[in-house]
Protein backbone atom coordinates (compact mmCIF):
# COMPACT_ATOMS: atom_id res chain seq x y z
CA UNK A 1 0.00 0.00 0.00
CA UNK A 2 1.62 3.42 -1.08
CA UNK A 3 -0.16 6.97 -0.42
CA UNK A 4 -1.39 8.95 -3.37
CA UNK A 5 -0.17 12.40 -3.48
CA UNK A 6 -1.62 14.12 -6.36
CA UNK A 7 -4.36 13.10 -8.60
CA UNK A 8 -4.78 15.96 -11.34
CA UNK A 9 -7.06 16.51 -14.44
CA UNK A 10 -4.76 17.83 -16.84
CA UNK A 11 -7.01 17.58 -19.65
CA UNK A 12 -10.37 16.04 -20.44
CA UNK A 13 -10.49 12.56 -19.29
CA UNK A 14 -6.67 12.62 -18.65
CA UNK A 15 -5.32 12.76 -15.31
CA UNK A 16 -1.71 12.75 -13.49
CA UNK A 17 -1.40 10.47 -10.14
CA UNK A 18 1.63 10.71 -8.13
CA UNK A 19 2.67 8.36 -5.39
CA UNK A 20 4.78 8.54 -2.77
CA UNK A 21 8.32 6.45 -2.19
CA UNK A 22 11.07 5.49 -4.21
CA UNK A 23 10.15 3.22 -6.72
CA UNK A 24 12.13 1.79 -9.56
CA UNK A 25 12.11 1.15 -12.96
CA UNK A 26 13.78 1.94 -16.46
CA UNK A 27 11.81 3.94 -19.52
CA UNK A 28 9.21 1.72 -20.85
CA UNK A 29 8.68 0.03 -18.01
CA UNK A 30 4.85 -0.63 -16.56
CA UNK A 31 3.69 -1.08 -13.30
CA UNK A 32 0.60 -2.76 -12.08
CA UNK A 33 -1.76 -0.37 -10.31
CA UNK A 34 -5.15 -1.46 -7.79
CA UNK A 35 -6.92 0.80 -5.79
CA UNK A 36 -9.77 -1.53 -4.94
CA UNK A 37 -10.61 -4.38 -3.19
CA UNK A 38 -12.69 -7.39 -5.40
CA UNK A 39 -13.95 -5.20 -8.29
CA UNK A 40 -12.69 -4.80 -11.43
CA UNK A 41 -10.92 -8.41 -10.79
CA UNK A 42 -8.09 -7.65 -12.62
CA UNK A 43 -5.43 -4.78 -11.64
CA UNK A 44 -4.06 -1.93 -14.12
CA UNK A 45 -0.79 -1.99 -16.27
CA UNK A 46 0.06 2.06 -16.42
CA UNK A 47 3.59 2.93 -17.66
CA UNK A 48 6.21 4.94 -15.56
CA UNK A 49 5.29 8.82 -16.59
CA UNK A 50 8.42 9.76 -13.80
CA UNK A 51 10.16 8.93 -11.26
CA UNK A 52 12.35 10.33 -8.86
CA UNK A 53 13.84 9.21 -5.49
CA UNK A 54 10.49 10.67 -3.32
CA UNK A 55 7.74 9.69 -5.75
CA UNK A 56 6.37 7.79 -8.92
CA UNK A 57 4.10 9.80 -11.09
CA UNK A 58 1.24 8.09 -13.65
CA UNK A 59 -0.20 9.85 -16.88
CA UNK A 60 -3.48 7.86 -17.66
CA UNK A 61 -6.53 8.03 -19.46
CA UNK A 62 -9.80 7.17 -18.44
CA UNK A 63 -11.32 4.53 -20.56
CA UNK A 64 -13.32 2.25 -18.21
CA UNK A 65 -14.28 1.03 -14.78
CA UNK A 66 -10.50 0.72 -13.32
CA UNK A 67 -9.48 4.27 -14.76
CA UNK A 68 -12.56 5.81 -13.38
CA UNK A 69 -11.88 4.33 -10.12
CA UNK A 70 -8.19 5.76 -10.22
CA UNK A 71 -9.68 9.07 -11.33
CA UNK A 72 -11.49 9.42 -8.43
CA UNK A 73 -8.57 9.25 -6.08
CA UNK A 74 -7.57 12.00 -3.71
CA UNK A 75 -4.01 13.04 -2.08
CA UNK A 76 -4.07 10.59 0.88
CA UNK A 77 -6.08 7.58 -0.24
CA UNK A 78 -3.79 4.55 -0.97
CA UNK A 79 -3.17 2.55 -3.50
CA UNK A 80 -1.28 -0.69 -4.38
CA UNK A 81 1.23 -0.93 -6.66
CA UNK A 82 3.27 -4.12 -7.82
CA UNK A 83 6.28 -3.51 -10.37
CA UNK A 84 8.07 -2.39 -12.41
CA UNK A 85 7.61 -5.03 -15.10
CA UNK A 86 8.22 -5.38 -18.64
CA UNK A 87 11.74 -5.01 -20.49
CA UNK A 88 11.78 -1.38 -21.26
CA UNK A 89 13.17 0.62 -24.13
CA UNK A 90 16.70 -0.36 -25.39
CA UNK A 91 19.09 1.95 -23.63
CA UNK A 92 20.93 3.26 -26.58
CA UNK A 93 23.27 5.73 -28.27
CA UNK A 94 22.76 7.79 -31.07
CA UNK A 95 20.08 9.94 -32.32
CA UNK A 96 16.45 8.59 -30.97
CA UNK A 97 13.45 9.94 -31.55
CA UNK A 98 10.74 9.36 -29.26
CA UNK A 99 6.84 9.32 -30.87
CA UNK A 100 3.83 9.13 -28.74
CA UNK A 101 0.07 9.32 -30.07
CA UNK A 102 -2.51 10.61 -27.56
CA UNK A 103 -1.92 8.80 -24.65
CA UNK A 104 0.96 6.72 -25.66
CA UNK A 105 2.92 9.93 -24.92
CA UNK A 106 2.86 8.69 -21.22
CA UNK A 107 6.15 6.52 -21.18
CA UNK A 108 8.09 9.01 -23.06
CA UNK A 109 8.58 11.27 -20.48
CA UNK A 110 10.58 9.52 -18.73
CA UNK A 111 12.36 7.99 -21.09
CA UNK A 112 13.37 11.85 -22.04
CA UNK A 113 14.84 12.23 -18.93
CA UNK A 114 16.71 9.12 -19.47
CA UNK A 115 17.45 10.29 -22.81
CA UNK A 116 17.60 14.17 -22.80
CA UNK A 117 19.10 14.70 -26.13
CA UNK A 118 16.09 12.77 -28.14
CA UNK A 119 13.35 14.39 -30.32
CA UNK A 120 10.32 14.32 -28.95
CA UNK A 121 7.07 13.88 -31.24
CA UNK A 122 3.85 14.49 -29.46
CA UNK A 123 0.41 13.39 -31.46
CA UNK A 124 -2.92 14.43 -30.71
CA UNK A 125 -6.56 13.98 -31.92
CA UNK A 126 -7.87 16.97 -29.36
CA UNK A 127 -6.26 19.83 -27.24
CA UNK A 128 -2.88 18.32 -26.28
CA UNK A 129 -1.74 17.83 -23.01
CA UNK A 130 1.76 17.91 -21.01
CA UNK A 131 3.11 19.57 -23.46
CA UNK A 132 4.54 21.91 -21.20
CA UNK A 133 6.25 19.30 -19.22
CA UNK A 134 8.44 17.98 -22.11
CA UNK A 135 9.41 21.24 -23.32
CA UNK A 136 10.73 21.42 -19.68
CA UNK A 137 13.66 19.06 -20.68
CA UNK A 138 14.25 19.59 -24.50
CA UNK A 139 13.32 22.65 -26.67
CA UNK A 140 13.05 19.61 -29.52
CA UNK A 141 9.63 18.92 -29.49
CA UNK A 142 6.94 18.65 -32.36
CA UNK A 143 3.27 18.60 -31.22
CA UNK A 144 1.14 17.75 -33.91
CA UNK A 145 -3.26 17.68 -33.60
CA UNK A 146 -5.94 16.14 -35.74
CA UNK A 147 -3.02 14.95 -38.09
CA UNK A 148 -0.53 11.91 -38.54
CA UNK A 149 2.19 12.23 -36.32
CA UNK A 150 4.90 9.83 -38.05
CA UNK A 151 4.66 11.93 -40.99
CA UNK A 152 6.60 14.24 -38.96
CA UNK A 153 9.15 12.25 -38.09
CA UNK A 154 12.18 11.85 -40.94
CA UNK A 155 13.04 7.99 -41.32
CA UNK A 156 16.35 8.69 -42.06
CA UNK A 157 17.67 11.36 -39.65
CA UNK A 158 17.24 9.00 -36.31
CA UNK A 159 19.34 5.53 -35.22
CA UNK A 160 16.39 4.54 -33.43
CA UNK A 161 12.75 5.68 -33.16
CA UNK A 162 10.23 4.52 -30.40
CA UNK A 163 6.85 4.60 -30.52
CA UNK A 164 3.82 4.25 -28.56
CA UNK A 165 0.56 4.77 -29.39
CA UNK A 166 -3.07 3.31 -30.86
CA UNK A 167 -2.50 -0.07 -32.92
CA UNK A 168 -3.14 1.74 -36.01
CA UNK A 169 -0.31 4.17 -35.35
CA UNK A 170 2.41 1.33 -34.68
CA UNK A 171 1.29 -0.86 -37.55
CA UNK A 172 1.32 2.27 -39.54
CA UNK A 173 4.99 2.82 -37.63
CA UNK A 174 5.69 -1.13 -39.46
CA UNK A 175 5.07 -0.30 -42.62
CA UNK A 176 7.47 2.34 -42.59
CA UNK A 177 10.07 0.61 -41.15
CA UNK A 178 9.57 -1.97 -44.27
CA UNK A 179 9.54 0.80 -46.27
CA UNK A 180 12.47 2.19 -45.09
CA UNK A 181 14.36 -0.39 -43.25
CA UNK A 182 17.49 1.85 -43.63
CA UNK A 183 20.05 1.82 -40.39
CA UNK A 184 17.59 3.01 -38.11
CA UNK A 185 15.82 0.63 -35.38
CA UNK A 186 12.19 1.27 -34.42
CA UNK A 187 10.30 -0.09 -31.25
CA UNK A 188 7.05 -0.12 -30.31
CA UNK A 189 5.32 -0.35 -26.45
CA UNK A 190 2.45 -2.89 -27.14
CA UNK A 191 -0.88 -2.25 -25.01
CA UNK A 192 -1.88 -6.26 -25.27
CA UNK A 193 -4.67 -6.99 -22.28
CA UNK A 194 -2.75 -8.34 -19.23
CA UNK A 195 -4.08 -10.40 -15.78
CA UNK A 196 -0.93 -11.75 -14.13
CA UNK A 197 1.51 -9.26 -15.79
CA UNK A 198 4.33 -11.28 -14.50
CA UNK A 199 4.65 -14.21 -17.57
CA UNK A 200 2.04 -16.54 -15.91
CA UNK A 201 -1.05 -16.48 -17.68
CA UNK A 202 -0.09 -16.07 -21.21
CA UNK A 203 -3.11 -13.67 -21.72
CA UNK A 204 -1.02 -11.09 -23.07
CA UNK A 205 0.73 -13.40 -25.85
CA UNK A 206 2.11 -11.84 -29.13
CA UNK A 207 2.67 -13.28 -32.05
CA UNK A 208 6.43 -12.43 -33.60
CA UNK A 209 8.90 -13.43 -35.83
CA UNK A 210 10.35 -15.62 -32.82
CA UNK A 211 7.60 -17.76 -32.27
CA UNK A 212 4.96 -16.61 -29.60
CA UNK A 213 6.08 -14.22 -26.73
CA UNK A 214 5.15 -12.72 -23.34
CA UNK A 215 3.96 -8.88 -24.17
CA UNK A 216 4.85 -8.89 -19.96
CA UNK A 217 7.97 -9.68 -19.85
CA UNK A 218 9.10 -10.17 -23.23
CA UNK A 219 7.70 -6.78 -23.97
CA UNK A 220 5.82 -4.07 -23.49
CA UNK A 221 8.77 -2.80 -26.29
CA UNK A 222 9.24 -4.86 -29.41
CA UNK A 223 11.45 -3.91 -31.88
CA UNK A 224 9.04 -3.35 -35.04
CA UNK A 225 9.62 -6.17 -37.49
CA UNK A 226 9.14 -8.57 -34.52
CA UNK A 227 6.08 -8.06 -34.39
CA UNK A 228 3.18 -10.38 -36.11
CA UNK A 229 0.00 -10.14 -35.01
CA UNK A 230 -1.35 -6.84 -33.36
CA UNK B 1 0.48 -26.14 16.87
CA UNK B 2 -1.89 -25.87 13.93
CA UNK B 3 -2.03 -29.31 11.52
CA UNK B 4 -2.22 -27.88 8.12
CA UNK B 5 -0.71 -30.86 6.28
CA UNK B 6 -3.22 -32.88 3.54
CA UNK B 7 -2.34 -35.72 2.03
CA UNK B 8 -3.29 -37.61 -1.68
CA UNK B 9 -1.71 -40.95 -2.64
CA UNK B 10 0.83 -40.54 0.39
CA UNK B 11 2.01 -37.47 -0.84
CA UNK B 12 2.27 -34.74 1.91
CA UNK B 13 1.12 -31.09 1.40
CA UNK B 14 2.30 -29.01 3.80
CA UNK B 15 -0.81 -26.69 3.51
CA UNK B 16 -4.07 -27.07 1.19
CA UNK B 17 -3.65 -24.09 -0.78
CA UNK B 18 -2.35 -25.37 -4.36
CA UNK B 19 -2.04 -23.08 -7.25
CA UNK B 20 -4.12 -23.62 -10.36
CA UNK B 21 -2.86 -24.62 -13.93
CA UNK B 22 -2.63 -22.07 -15.63
CA UNK B 23 -2.65 -19.20 -13.59
CA UNK B 24 0.81 -19.87 -11.65
CA UNK B 25 3.32 -20.36 -14.74
CA UNK B 26 5.69 -23.00 -13.94
CA UNK B 27 6.24 -21.88 -10.71
CA UNK B 28 9.65 -19.41 -10.58
CA UNK B 29 7.36 -16.48 -11.97
CA UNK B 30 5.71 -16.17 -8.48
CA UNK B 31 8.98 -17.89 -6.40
CA UNK B 32 10.02 -13.91 -7.07
CA UNK B 33 7.74 -12.40 -4.70
CA UNK B 34 7.54 -15.41 -2.00
CA UNK B 35 8.96 -18.68 -1.15
CA UNK B 36 7.39 -21.46 -2.76
CA UNK B 37 7.56 -23.58 0.56
CA UNK B 38 4.90 -21.11 1.94
CA UNK B 39 2.10 -22.89 -0.24
CA UNK B 40 1.37 -26.78 -0.39
CA UNK B 41 1.96 -27.60 -4.29
CA UNK B 42 1.28 -25.81 -7.88
CA UNK B 43 0.05 -26.98 -10.90
CA UNK B 44 2.14 -25.76 -13.87
CA UNK B 45 0.52 -24.56 -16.87
CA UNK B 46 -0.70 -27.60 -19.04
CA UNK B 47 1.60 -29.23 -21.46
CA UNK B 48 0.51 -30.79 -24.38
CA UNK B 49 2.84 -33.70 -26.61
CA UNK B 50 3.57 -30.82 -28.77
CA UNK B 51 4.64 -27.10 -28.57
CA UNK B 52 1.00 -25.41 -29.04
CA UNK B 53 0.81 -21.88 -29.74
CA UNK B 54 -2.58 -21.00 -28.29
CA UNK B 55 -5.35 -19.00 -29.93
CA UNK B 56 -5.15 -15.68 -31.73
CA UNK B 57 -7.08 -13.09 -31.28
CA UNK B 58 -8.41 -11.34 -28.10
CA UNK B 59 -7.82 -13.60 -25.33
CA UNK B 60 -9.42 -12.12 -22.12
CA UNK B 61 -12.37 -10.07 -20.90
CA UNK B 62 -13.04 -9.02 -17.55
CA UNK B 63 -16.79 -9.85 -16.64
CA UNK B 64 -18.79 -9.06 -13.18
CA UNK B 65 -16.47 -10.70 -10.59
CA UNK B 66 -14.65 -13.02 -13.11
CA UNK B 67 -12.80 -13.25 -16.07
CA UNK B 68 -12.92 -15.03 -19.67
CA UNK B 69 -9.87 -16.70 -21.04
CA UNK B 70 -9.00 -17.91 -24.59
CA UNK B 71 -5.27 -18.80 -23.94
CA UNK B 72 -6.20 -22.34 -25.87
CA UNK B 73 -3.39 -24.27 -23.99
CA UNK B 74 -0.21 -21.84 -25.64
CA UNK B 75 2.63 -23.85 -24.48
CA UNK B 76 6.16 -25.42 -25.22
CA UNK B 77 5.21 -29.05 -25.41
CA UNK B 78 6.33 -31.84 -22.67
CA UNK B 79 9.91 -32.72 -24.42
CA UNK B 80 11.31 -28.96 -24.23
CA UNK B 81 9.47 -28.78 -20.51
CA UNK B 82 11.25 -31.70 -19.64
CA UNK B 83 14.90 -30.70 -20.93
CA UNK B 84 14.70 -27.21 -19.15
CA UNK B 85 12.30 -26.57 -16.80
CA UNK B 86 11.84 -30.17 -14.89
CA UNK B 87 15.50 -28.63 -13.39
CA UNK B 88 14.35 -26.12 -11.86
CA UNK B 89 11.13 -28.00 -10.22
CA UNK B 90 14.08 -30.62 -9.22
CA UNK B 91 14.45 -28.09 -5.80
CA UNK B 92 11.29 -26.69 -5.46
CA UNK B 93 10.23 -27.95 -1.57
CA UNK B 94 6.32 -28.13 -2.66
CA UNK B 95 4.16 -30.70 -4.30
CA UNK B 96 5.08 -30.01 -8.03
CA UNK B 97 1.82 -31.17 -10.42
CA UNK B 98 2.45 -31.52 -13.94
CA UNK B 99 -0.93 -30.53 -15.78
CA UNK B 100 -1.33 -32.72 -18.58
CA UNK B 101 -3.45 -31.93 -21.85
CA UNK B 102 -3.95 -33.10 -25.48
CA UNK B 103 -5.89 -33.15 -28.87
CA UNK B 104 -6.22 -36.94 -29.63
CA UNK B 105 -6.08 -39.94 -27.29
CA UNK B 106 -2.53 -40.57 -28.86
CA UNK B 107 -0.72 -37.47 -27.97
CA UNK B 108 -2.13 -37.88 -24.06
CA UNK B 109 -0.38 -41.46 -23.76
CA UNK B 110 2.61 -40.80 -25.49
CA UNK B 111 2.70 -37.83 -23.41
CA UNK B 112 2.28 -39.55 -20.63
CA UNK B 113 4.78 -41.91 -21.77
CA UNK B 114 7.22 -39.51 -21.55
CA UNK B 115 6.97 -37.68 -18.37
CA UNK B 116 7.16 -41.43 -17.29
CA UNK B 117 10.42 -42.21 -18.54
CA UNK B 118 11.77 -38.71 -17.47
CA UNK B 119 10.57 -39.76 -13.80
CA UNK B 120 12.53 -42.98 -14.00
CA UNK B 121 15.30 -41.80 -15.26
CA UNK B 122 15.60 -38.61 -12.49
CA UNK B 123 14.69 -41.63 -9.93
CA UNK B 124 18.16 -43.36 -10.96
CA UNK B 125 19.90 -40.12 -10.04
CA UNK B 126 18.17 -39.95 -6.89
CA UNK B 127 15.87 -36.79 -8.21
CA UNK B 128 12.40 -35.49 -8.53
CA UNK B 129 10.44 -33.04 -10.85
CA UNK B 130 7.13 -34.13 -10.87
CA UNK B 131 5.24 -35.33 -7.69
CA UNK B 132 2.02 -36.00 -9.96
CA UNK B 133 0.14 -35.77 -13.03
CA UNK B 134 -3.20 -34.03 -13.09
CA UNK B 135 -5.07 -34.83 -16.23
CA UNK B 136 -6.60 -31.94 -18.09
CA UNK B 137 -9.60 -33.33 -20.01
CA UNK B 138 -11.58 -29.83 -19.28
CA UNK B 139 -9.80 -27.08 -21.46
CA UNK B 140 -12.75 -25.51 -22.94
CA UNK B 141 -10.35 -23.47 -25.02
CA UNK B 142 -9.09 -25.61 -27.55
CA UNK B 143 -10.44 -26.81 -30.74
CA UNK B 144 -9.93 -30.38 -30.93
CA UNK B 145 -9.54 -32.69 -27.66
CA UNK B 146 -9.21 -30.99 -24.98
CA UNK B 147 -12.59 -30.30 -22.97
CA UNK B 148 -14.50 -33.02 -25.62
CA UNK B 149 -12.89 -35.56 -23.73
CA UNK B 150 -14.59 -34.31 -20.32
CA UNK B 151 -18.52 -34.17 -21.14
CA UNK B 152 -19.38 -37.70 -21.75
CA UNK B 153 -18.25 -40.34 -19.47
CA UNK B 154 -17.64 -43.09 -21.18
CA UNK B 155 -15.47 -40.77 -23.96
CA UNK B 156 -13.12 -39.69 -21.08
CA UNK B 157 -12.96 -43.14 -19.58
CA UNK B 158 -10.41 -44.09 -22.48
CA UNK B 159 -8.28 -41.42 -22.01
CA UNK B 160 -7.91 -41.72 -18.48
CA UNK B 161 -7.11 -45.68 -19.30
CA UNK B 162 -4.76 -45.01 -21.40
CA UNK B 163 -2.93 -42.55 -19.45
CA UNK B 164 -3.33 -44.55 -15.94
CA UNK B 165 -1.75 -47.38 -17.74
CA UNK B 166 1.24 -45.16 -19.01
CA UNK B 167 2.31 -44.14 -15.28
CA UNK B 168 3.12 -45.01 -12.28
CA UNK B 169 2.63 -41.63 -10.66
CA UNK B 170 -0.18 -40.65 -8.77
CA UNK B 171 -2.74 -39.55 -11.35
CA UNK B 172 -5.32 -36.75 -10.65
CA UNK B 173 -7.85 -35.95 -13.11
CA UNK B 174 -9.32 -32.29 -14.06
CA UNK B 175 -13.27 -32.44 -14.30
CA UNK B 176 -15.10 -29.88 -16.30
CA UNK B 177 -17.90 -28.34 -14.73
CA UNK B 178 -19.36 -28.39 -18.38
CA UNK B 179 -19.37 -32.93 -18.60
CA UNK B 180 -22.53 -34.09 -18.77
CA UNK B 181 -22.79 -35.79 -15.49
CA UNK B 182 -19.79 -34.67 -12.95
CA UNK B 183 -20.38 -37.48 -10.24
CA UNK B 184 -20.47 -40.29 -12.94
CA UNK B 185 -17.14 -38.95 -14.36
CA UNK B 186 -15.70 -38.77 -11.29
CA UNK B 187 -16.50 -42.50 -10.14
CA UNK B 188 -15.67 -43.06 -13.40
CA UNK B 189 -11.94 -42.00 -12.51
CA UNK B 190 -12.08 -44.00 -9.21
CA UNK B 191 -12.71 -46.70 -11.17
CA UNK B 192 -10.26 -46.75 -13.83
CA UNK B 193 -7.63 -46.13 -10.82
CA UNK B 194 -7.18 -42.17 -10.16
CA UNK B 195 -5.68 -41.45 -6.97
CA UNK B 196 -7.75 -37.96 -6.85
CA UNK B 197 -9.98 -35.71 -8.70
CA UNK B 198 -9.73 -32.10 -8.74
CA UNK B 199 -12.51 -29.78 -10.12
CA UNK B 200 -13.81 -27.62 -11.31
CA UNK B 201 -12.06 -26.25 -15.02
CA UNK B 202 -13.15 -22.83 -16.36
CA UNK B 203 -17.03 -22.69 -17.73
CA UNK B 204 -17.66 -22.23 -21.22
CA UNK B 205 -18.93 -18.79 -21.54
CA UNK B 206 -19.12 -16.29 -23.90
CA UNK B 207 -19.41 -12.16 -24.83
CA UNK B 208 -20.48 -10.58 -27.52
CA UNK B 209 -19.26 -6.94 -29.21
CA UNK B 210 -22.29 -5.56 -29.84
CA UNK B 211 -21.12 -2.86 -31.95
CA UNK B 212 -19.22 -5.50 -34.08
CA UNK B 213 -22.25 -7.85 -34.19
CA UNK B 214 -19.48 -10.83 -32.89
CA UNK B 215 -18.10 -12.78 -30.18
CA UNK B 216 -15.02 -11.19 -28.96
CA UNK B 217 -13.19 -14.26 -28.99
CA UNK B 218 -11.66 -16.07 -32.33
CA UNK B 219 -12.96 -19.14 -30.65
CA UNK B 220 -16.60 -17.84 -30.31
CA UNK B 221 -16.63 -19.04 -26.14
CA UNK B 222 -13.86 -18.96 -23.82
CA UNK B 223 -13.63 -19.96 -20.38
CA UNK B 224 -15.23 -18.30 -16.57
CA UNK B 225 -13.15 -18.21 -14.23
CA UNK B 226 -12.68 -16.44 -11.04
CA UNK B 227 -15.03 -15.65 -7.85
CA UNK B 228 -17.98 -15.69 -10.08
CA UNK B 229 -18.25 -19.51 -10.61
CA UNK B 230 -17.28 -20.35 -6.81
CA UNK B 231 -20.88 -21.15 -5.79
CA UNK B 232 -21.66 -23.39 -8.27
CA UNK B 233 -17.78 -24.80 -8.22
CA UNK B 234 -18.56 -25.27 -4.38
CA UNK B 235 -21.89 -27.43 -5.16
CA UNK B 236 -20.15 -29.46 -7.72
CA UNK B 237 -17.48 -29.96 -5.22
CA UNK B 238 -20.17 -31.01 -2.34
CA UNK B 239 -21.59 -33.30 -4.76
CA UNK B 240 -18.73 -35.35 -6.03
CA UNK B 241 -17.36 -35.62 -2.32
CA UNK B 242 -20.83 -37.15 -1.36
CA UNK B 243 -19.92 -40.15 -4.20
CA UNK B 244 -16.14 -40.94 -4.24
CA UNK B 245 -14.03 -42.88 -1.92
CA UNK B 246 -10.50 -40.77 -3.37
CA UNK B 247 -9.76 -37.44 -2.07
CA UNK B 248 -10.51 -33.99 -4.23
CA UNK B 249 -9.12 -30.88 -5.14
CA UNK B 250 -11.66 -28.52 -4.91
CA UNK B 251 -11.51 -24.79 -6.77
CA UNK B 252 -12.83 -22.23 -8.59
CA UNK B 253 -13.23 -18.69 -7.47
CA UNK B 254 -11.53 -19.12 -4.16
CA UNK B 255 -9.74 -15.88 -3.35
CA UNK B 256 -10.13 -16.07 0.77
CA UNK B 257 -9.49 -18.29 3.67
CA UNK B 258 -13.02 -18.35 4.49
CA UNK B 259 -13.79 -19.76 0.58
CA UNK B 260 -10.51 -22.76 1.32
CA UNK B 261 -12.63 -23.85 4.72
CA UNK B 262 -16.11 -23.58 2.45
CA UNK B 263 -14.58 -26.58 -0.14
CA UNK B 264 -12.81 -28.38 2.82
CA UNK B 265 -15.97 -28.42 4.56
CA UNK B 266 -17.54 -29.49 1.42
CA UNK B 267 -15.54 -32.31 1.34
CA UNK B 268 -12.22 -31.35 -0.29
CA UNK B 269 -8.89 -32.31 0.72
CA UNK B 270 -7.08 -29.67 -0.46
CA UNK B 271 -7.89 -26.94 -2.33
CA UNK B 272 -6.47 -25.01 -5.60
CA UNK B 273 -6.22 -21.52 -5.82
CA UNK B 274 -6.19 -19.92 -9.88
CA UNK B 275 -7.38 -16.72 -11.15
CA UNK B 276 -6.92 -15.25 -7.48
CA UNK B 277 -3.16 -15.02 -8.55
CA UNK B 278 -3.24 -12.30 -10.74
CA UNK B 279 -5.36 -10.29 -8.31
CA UNK B 280 -2.89 -10.62 -5.44
CA UNK B 281 0.63 -11.69 -6.57
CA UNK B 282 0.94 -12.50 -3.32
CA UNK B 283 -2.19 -14.85 -2.90
CA UNK B 284 0.37 -18.00 -1.78
CA UNK B 285 2.16 -16.40 0.81
CA UNK B 286 -1.48 -14.33 2.07
CA UNK B 287 -3.49 -17.10 1.73
CA UNK B 288 -1.72 -19.67 4.08
CA UNK B 289 -0.82 -17.38 6.54
CA UNK B 290 -5.13 -15.71 6.75
CA UNK B 291 -5.92 -19.37 6.65
CA UNK B 292 -3.56 -20.13 10.01
CA UNK B 293 -5.22 -16.86 11.63
CA UNK B 294 -9.10 -18.21 10.67
CA UNK B 295 -8.69 -21.59 11.92
CA UNK B 296 -7.22 -20.12 15.34
CA UNK B 297 -10.10 -17.54 15.27
CA UNK B 298 -12.39 -20.49 14.72
CA UNK B 299 -10.39 -22.82 17.07
CA UNK B 300 -9.71 -25.04 14.68
CA UNK B 301 -6.49 -27.24 15.18
CA UNK B 302 -6.55 -29.37 12.45
CA UNK B 303 -8.77 -29.56 8.72
CA UNK B 304 -9.37 -32.77 9.83
CA UNK B 305 -11.72 -31.83 11.72
CA UNK B 306 -13.92 -30.10 9.54
CA UNK B 307 -13.49 -31.92 6.31
CA UNK B 308 -16.85 -33.09 5.21
CA UNK B 309 -18.61 -32.02 7.97
CA UNK B 310 -21.03 -30.35 5.60
C1 LIG C 1 2.23 -2.10 -20.62
C2 LIG C 1 1.05 -1.16 -20.62
C3 LIG C 1 1.22 0.15 -20.26
C4 LIG C 1 0.14 1.04 -20.26
N1 LIG C 1 0.37 2.33 -19.89
C5 LIG C 1 -0.67 3.19 -19.84
C6 LIG C 1 -0.48 4.53 -19.41
O1 LIG C 1 0.63 4.95 -19.05
N2 LIG C 1 -1.56 5.35 -19.38
C7 LIG C 1 -2.81 4.91 -19.76
O2 LIG C 1 -3.74 5.69 -19.73
N3 LIG C 1 -3.01 3.66 -20.17
C8 LIG C 1 -1.99 2.77 -20.22
N4 LIG C 1 -2.21 1.48 -20.62
C9 LIG C 1 -3.58 1.08 -20.96
C10 LIG C 1 -4.35 0.83 -19.67
O3 LIG C 1 -3.83 -0.31 -19.03
C11 LIG C 1 -5.84 0.60 -19.96
O4 LIG C 1 -6.37 1.76 -20.53
C12 LIG C 1 -6.60 0.28 -18.70
O5 LIG C 1 -6.23 -1.01 -18.24
C13 LIG C 1 -8.08 0.32 -18.93
O6 LIG C 1 -8.72 -0.10 -17.76
P1 LIG C 1 -10.25 0.25 -17.48
O7 LIG C 1 -10.71 -0.54 -16.34
O8 LIG C 1 -10.42 1.72 -17.36
O9 LIG C 1 -10.93 -0.18 -18.85
P2 LIG C 1 -11.90 -1.40 -19.21
O10 LIG C 1 -12.09 -1.33 -20.65
O11 LIG C 1 -13.08 -1.40 -18.32
O12 LIG C 1 -11.00 -2.64 -18.82
C14 LIG C 1 -11.38 -3.95 -19.06
C15 LIG C 1 -10.13 -4.78 -19.26
O13 LIG C 1 -9.48 -4.42 -20.46
C16 LIG C 1 -8.14 -4.08 -20.23
N5 LIG C 1 -7.81 -2.96 -21.12
C17 LIG C 1 -8.66 -2.01 -21.56
N6 LIG C 1 -8.02 -1.14 -22.36
C18 LIG C 1 -6.74 -1.56 -22.46
C19 LIG C 1 -5.60 -1.06 -23.14
N7 LIG C 1 -5.63 0.02 -23.92
N8 LIG C 1 -4.44 -1.73 -22.98
C20 LIG C 1 -4.38 -2.84 -22.21
N9 LIG C 1 -5.44 -3.36 -21.56
C21 LIG C 1 -6.60 -2.72 -21.67
C22 LIG C 1 -8.09 -3.69 -18.77
O14 LIG C 1 -6.81 -3.83 -18.17
C23 LIG C 1 -9.08 -4.64 -18.18
O15 LIG C 1 -8.49 -5.90 -17.94
C24 LIG C 1 -1.15 0.58 -20.64
C25 LIG C 1 -1.33 -0.74 -21.01
C26 LIG C 1 -0.26 -1.63 -21.00
C27 LIG C 1 -0.48 -3.04 -21.37
C1 LIG D 1 -5.59 -17.82 -17.92
C2 LIG D 1 -5.99 -19.21 -17.49
C3 LIG D 1 -5.33 -20.31 -18.02
C4 LIG D 1 -5.67 -21.61 -17.64
N1 LIG D 1 -4.97 -22.67 -18.14
C5 LIG D 1 -5.25 -23.94 -17.69
C6 LIG D 1 -4.47 -25.07 -18.12
O1 LIG D 1 -3.51 -24.95 -18.89
N2 LIG D 1 -4.82 -26.30 -17.65
C7 LIG D 1 -5.85 -26.48 -16.77
O2 LIG D 1 -6.10 -27.62 -16.36
N3 LIG D 1 -6.58 -25.43 -16.33
C8 LIG D 1 -6.32 -24.17 -16.78
N4 LIG D 1 -7.05 -23.10 -16.30
C9 LIG D 1 -8.15 -23.34 -15.36
C10 LIG D 1 -7.72 -23.09 -13.92
O3 LIG D 1 -6.69 -23.97 -13.53
C11 LIG D 1 -8.90 -23.23 -12.96
O4 LIG D 1 -9.43 -24.53 -13.10
C12 LIG D 1 -10.03 -22.24 -13.23
O5 LIG D 1 -9.49 -20.98 -13.54
C13 LIG D 1 -11.00 -22.10 -12.05
O6 LIG D 1 -10.37 -21.67 -10.88
P1 LIG D 1 -10.31 -20.12 -10.41
O7 LIG D 1 -11.71 -19.61 -10.45
O8 LIG D 1 -9.71 -20.15 -9.05
O9 LIG D 1 -9.47 -19.43 -11.41
C14 LIG D 1 -6.72 -21.80 -16.70
C15 LIG D 1 -7.38 -20.68 -16.17
C16 LIG D 1 -7.03 -19.40 -16.53
C17 LIG D 1 -7.76 -18.23 -15.93
S1 LIG E 1 -0.03 -10.81 -18.37
FE1 LIG E 1 0.11 -12.86 -17.71
S2 LIG E 1 1.68 -13.64 -19.00
FE2 LIG E 1 1.63 -11.55 -19.49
Amino acid sequence: MAEITANIQVAPGIFRMSVAGAYAGKMGQFYMLRAWDKTPLLSRPISIYSLDAEEIHFLYQVVGEGTRILSMLQAGDEITLEGPFGNGFPELNGKVALVGGGIGIAPFYYALQSLPQADVYLGFSQKPYEVDHFKRITDRVTVNVGGHILDLVDYEAYDAIFVCGPNAMMQAAQRLNERWSGRNKVYVSLENRMACGVGACLVCSVGTTGGRKKSCVDGPVFAVEEVKSW
Amino acid sequence: MMDTTCHIAGIAFRNPIVMASGTFGFGHEYNRFYPLDRIGGFSGKGLTLHPKSGNEGLRSWETAAGMLNSVGLENPGIPAFLSTEAERWENYDVVRILNLGGSSLEDYERGAALIEEDYKHRQQRGKKAVDMIELNISCPNVKAGGMAYGIQTETARTVVGLVRKATTLPLIVKLSPNAEDIVSMALMCEEEGAEAVSLVNTFSAMKIDIYKRRSVFENSYAGLSGPAIKPIALRMVHQVCQSVHIPVMGLGGISSAEDILEFIMAGAEVVQVGTHNFVDLRAGENLSRDLENLMRQLGISSLKEIRGIV
